[in-house]
């Protein structure tokens, strides 16, 4: 079997793209979600993603991680190219086919992001490499509750990676420093606040060394006076050149940290490019409505 | 060493050829006898004296045979209800239990030539009038044991209203206490469960001519041959007229059917050690001591209840998971046929699932196993569980919230290594509490395998019950001693609960 999986590397030097979507189009069952999305990242950007409740932006996150798997376009991201070529016509008769299935699929809480659709090996194995290559952080804390914030983090890299005990220990305990965290390694994660929980998930993603940092809303959930804290990490990961992509309503992190703002409404890209240009001059008068919406 | 190696392997050989032959004379020198020893008087049944004694008429009978035969006679407990089938099974080799020459038994089954003749017995309560024969008995309330021939005789004349027992001590209390009208069953059991009792009389003339033969195989020809020339033995030799004196049966049929005439002048011995159990007046002293001496029955037979309920647990447990990881996990044709065996255990009794293993399962052409009884029971109750054990996990597996999942999954794990370290984990601590509660249920019903001839605790009041005709001591000493072996279960699951539910365990001071 042939993987087109760029081992290399190469996109990494230069100023290669390291996200590349092209015309990425998603349903769910009869609802049009994704529009055809194209979107290019830079390495090392910060790229927030805004836009009204509903618009797409979290089905956009999760069909980059494969966790919901899109009907067509082509996905570039960290070396590996995903793509699929679903009509809609087909997309429609597969829905008719499935519904019970579907049905079913939804009440169970193991369903396959990829149950719905047959895929072949190579688009798993892929998306599978994928997700080890793009650490996803979610909006409500799911931290493994049964284990203390150091087996959270360690967990990932041994038995997908295979590292030894004390190697990704070593690692684990560097990056809960990083966060801020060093001192709480032996808690459980009900033990924590909400901000430290969202510090330990950045830490455990950032412990399968990802290339890419995706977060849905990785705030809203906290209380005021917890954002800054995980916002913080977000900016010191930033200056280290590792390349995020934010979904937030946090305007005024979206305005002064990320390199790039990304507006969508129903299902596409409206406007993008940088936050002084977005905020202070938008082109489109959707973006405008909706900025001097959220101002009153 | 090629030396010592050689020798090993000789030793080995030896021992085994050894062993193997003394197994085939054990064998071969034990004639196991099925019978119900539970209200058994006069035929097999517990010493009052002593209830891990058997004795009887009958237990006297299959001795002396045994010593013509030069076997030794071992007793095996089954219900007499069953005692054809537990012999079918190969459970033992005959049953000698007042059963009854019928000429459809006797298709199944071989008969010996008859060692006991009798006749049904009508009893009524002391103060009733006017019940003789058998049309006396039209429209009235009858008791008599299931499958004997007294039912038969019963049904066959109409308009009675038949009551079946299976043990016949219940039957002459209700009786007693006005629930019947009459019963009517074999003069030996009528003689030994209402003749001395104040309450009751034995009336009538004597009713149907009965034959009791010993039970053996179809195939078993030679054995029946043994059997019968030994049974004249005893006949000729006046061993069975000795027998029977003891136990006050010699009656007029066995005068003519041994053609023995002469005057009876037997102190009938057996009978008048029953007697003086029967009846009694127990002082409290008494009534304590005889209850100490159950004491080491009781733990025996607690000793059988929690092995059975531990195993069948452990069966349970292991294999509820596989029937879950199917129901849950599997394509579909293997998932639903997950969901229909748990369907199925569920919809249907306990009681009947044990009776089809038990005896059902091994008469099934080719696949069909015969499978001990203790087998059979952890098999019945294990298999069963497993079924309320599957959906346990079931709940456990949805209790773990789906962004967990999609969390590991999102991490690089594959849904196998997700499911291994992250979900199951922790529907591993939803399950426990409830599974625990499982086990103490299904140490309750373990008392239900006592149908497949295993002495547990349930059987064994049951049996001491019906052998001092008191039910109530007993009765709260079992209760007891359910409750003690459930104790430390309950405790165990408390603790359980505490250790495993993180999210209530205390926030650490620091
Ligand atoms: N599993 C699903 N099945 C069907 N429809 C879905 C599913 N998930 C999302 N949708 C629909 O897709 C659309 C986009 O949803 P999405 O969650 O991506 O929005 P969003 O931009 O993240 O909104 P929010 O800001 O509220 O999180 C919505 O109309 C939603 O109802
Ligand atoms: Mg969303």
């Amino acid at each position: 079997m042939k993987l087109e999986i760029d081992d290399s590397q190469s996109y990494l030097q230069g100023d290669n793209n390291i996200i590349s979507i092209k015309d990425l189009q998603k349903y769910f069952q009869k609802t049009h979600v994704l529009k055809s999305i194209n979107l290019q990242v830079n390495k090392g950007d910060l790229v927030s993603i805004i836009g009204r409740s509903g618009c797409g932006k979290t089905t956009l996150l999760r069909c980059m991680n494969c966790l919901e798997v899109f009907d067509s376009g082509t996905i570039r991201i960290a070396g590996i190219t995903l793509s699929r070529a679903r009509t809609e016509a087909e997309v429609s008769r597969d829905i008719r086919n499935r519904t019970g299935k579907i049905r079913k699929n939804l009440k169970s809480p193991f369903r396959k992001p990829d149950e719905d659709t047959e895929l072949d090996e190579d688009f798993h194995i892929k998306s599978q490499i994928l997700r080890t290559r793009v650490g996803m952080l979610f909006q409500n804390l799911n931290l493994f509750p049964h284990l203390n914030v150091l087996e959270n983090v360690v967990k990932a890299p041994i038995i997908v990676k295979g590292e030894s005990h004390e190697q990704s220990v070593h690692r684990a305990v560097q990056l809960l420093d990083k966060v801020g965290l060093k001192d709480f390694i032996k808690r459980y994660p009900y033990q924590l606040s909400g901000g430290q929980a969202q510090r330990v998930a950045i830490a455990r993603a950032l412990a399968m060394s990802p290339h890419v940092m995706m977060y849905d809303e990785p705030t809203s959930a906290l209380d005021p006076e917890l954002v800054e804290e995980v916002l913080q990490v977000m900016r010191t990961l930033h200056e280290e050149g590792m390349t995020q992509i934010v979904v937030t309503h946090a305007m005024y992190f979206a305005k002064t940290a990320s390199d790039t703002v990304i507006y969508m409404e129903d299902g596409k890209i409206v406007e993008s490019g940088p936050p002084e240009k977005i905020f202070s001059n938008p082109r489109d008068y959707r973006t405008k409505q909706y900025l001097s919406s959220i101002k009153e | 060493m090629k030396n010592k190696m050689k020798y090993g392997f000789l030793t080995i050989l030896i021992l085994s050829v050894s062993f193997i032959s003394l197994l085939a004379q054990n064998h071969k020198y034990i004639l196991r006898y099925g019978a119900d020893a539970e209200s058994g008087a006069p035929y097999v049944f517990q010493d009052p004296k002593d209830p891990k004694h058997l004795i009887g008429f009958e237990v006297d009978l299959i001795n002396a045979i045994a010593e013509d035969l030069g076997m030794k006679a071992v007793h095996v407990q089954n219900e007499w209800d069953g005692l054809i089938m537990g012999m079918e099974r190969n459970d033992y080799d005959i049953a000698i239990n007042g059963l009854e020459i019928t000429p459809d038994r006797e298709e199944k089954v071989n008969f010996s030539i008859p060692y006991y003749l009798t006749y049904e017995q009508i009893a009524i309560r002391r103060d009733q009038e006017g019940i003789n024969t058998l049309s006396d008995l039209i429209g009235k309330k009858v008791g008599t044991l299931n499958n004997s021939l007294a039912e038969r005789i019963l049904r066959a004349k109409g308009g009675i209203d038949v009551r079946g027992y299976t043990d016949e001590d219940k039957s002459y209390n209700d009786l007693e206490y006005g629930r019947l009208d009459a019963v009517l069953i074999d003069q030996p059991v009528a003689l030994y469960y209402a003749g001395w009792n104040p309450q009751l009389k034995l009336t009538g003339q004597p009713i149907g001519e009965i034959s009791y033969g010993i039970v053996l195989r179809k195939s078993d020809t030679l054995l029946l041959n043994k059997i019968n020339r030994s049974i004249e033995k005893l006949k000729k030799s006046g061993k069975l007229r000795t027998i029977l004196e003891k136990w006050n049966l010699w009656n007029f049929m066995m005068e003519s059917y041994l053609d023995d005439h002469t005057e009876s002048n037997d102190p009938h011995t057996a009978y008048q050690e029953y007697l003086a159990t029967q009846g009694q007046t127990t002082t409290f002293m008494t009534l304590m001591k005889r209850y100490i001496s159950f004491l080491p029955m009781f733990g025996e037979a607690a000793l059988v209840t929690l092995s059975i309920s531990i195993v069948a647990m452990l069966v349970a447990v292991f294999v509820g998971l596989i029937v879950v990881l199917l129901r849950v996990y599997a394509p579909n044709p293997l998932s639903k046929l997950a969901t229909l065996y748990i369907e199925t255990i569920r919809g249907t009794p306990l009681l009947v699932q044990l009776y089809f293993i038990y005896y059902a399962l091994p008469v099934i052409p080719y696949i069909g196993v015969r499978i001990s009884p203790f087998v059979a029971a952890v098999l019945g109750l294990g298999l069963n569980y497993a079924a309320y054990e599957a959906e346990n996990y079931r709940a456990g597996l949805f209790s773990v919230p789906r962004g967990q999942m999609e969390a590991a999954i999102s991490l690089g794990m594959t849904r196998n290594q997700a499911l291994r370290h992250i979900i199951l984990p922790q529907a591993f601590r939803f399950v426990i509490p409830p599974m625990t509660n499982d086990f103490i249920s299904l140490l309750k019903d373990s008392s239900l395998v006592s149908v497949i001839t295993m002495v547990e605790l349930t059987r064994v009041y049951n049996q001491i019950g019906a052998t001092y005709f008191d039910y109530l001591g007993p009765g709260i000493l079992v209760a007891v001693i359910y409750l003690l072996i459930g104790l430390p279960f309950i405790r165990l699951a408390r603790v359980a609960e505490r250790k495993y539910t993180y999210d209530k365990r205390k926030i650490i001071k620091r």
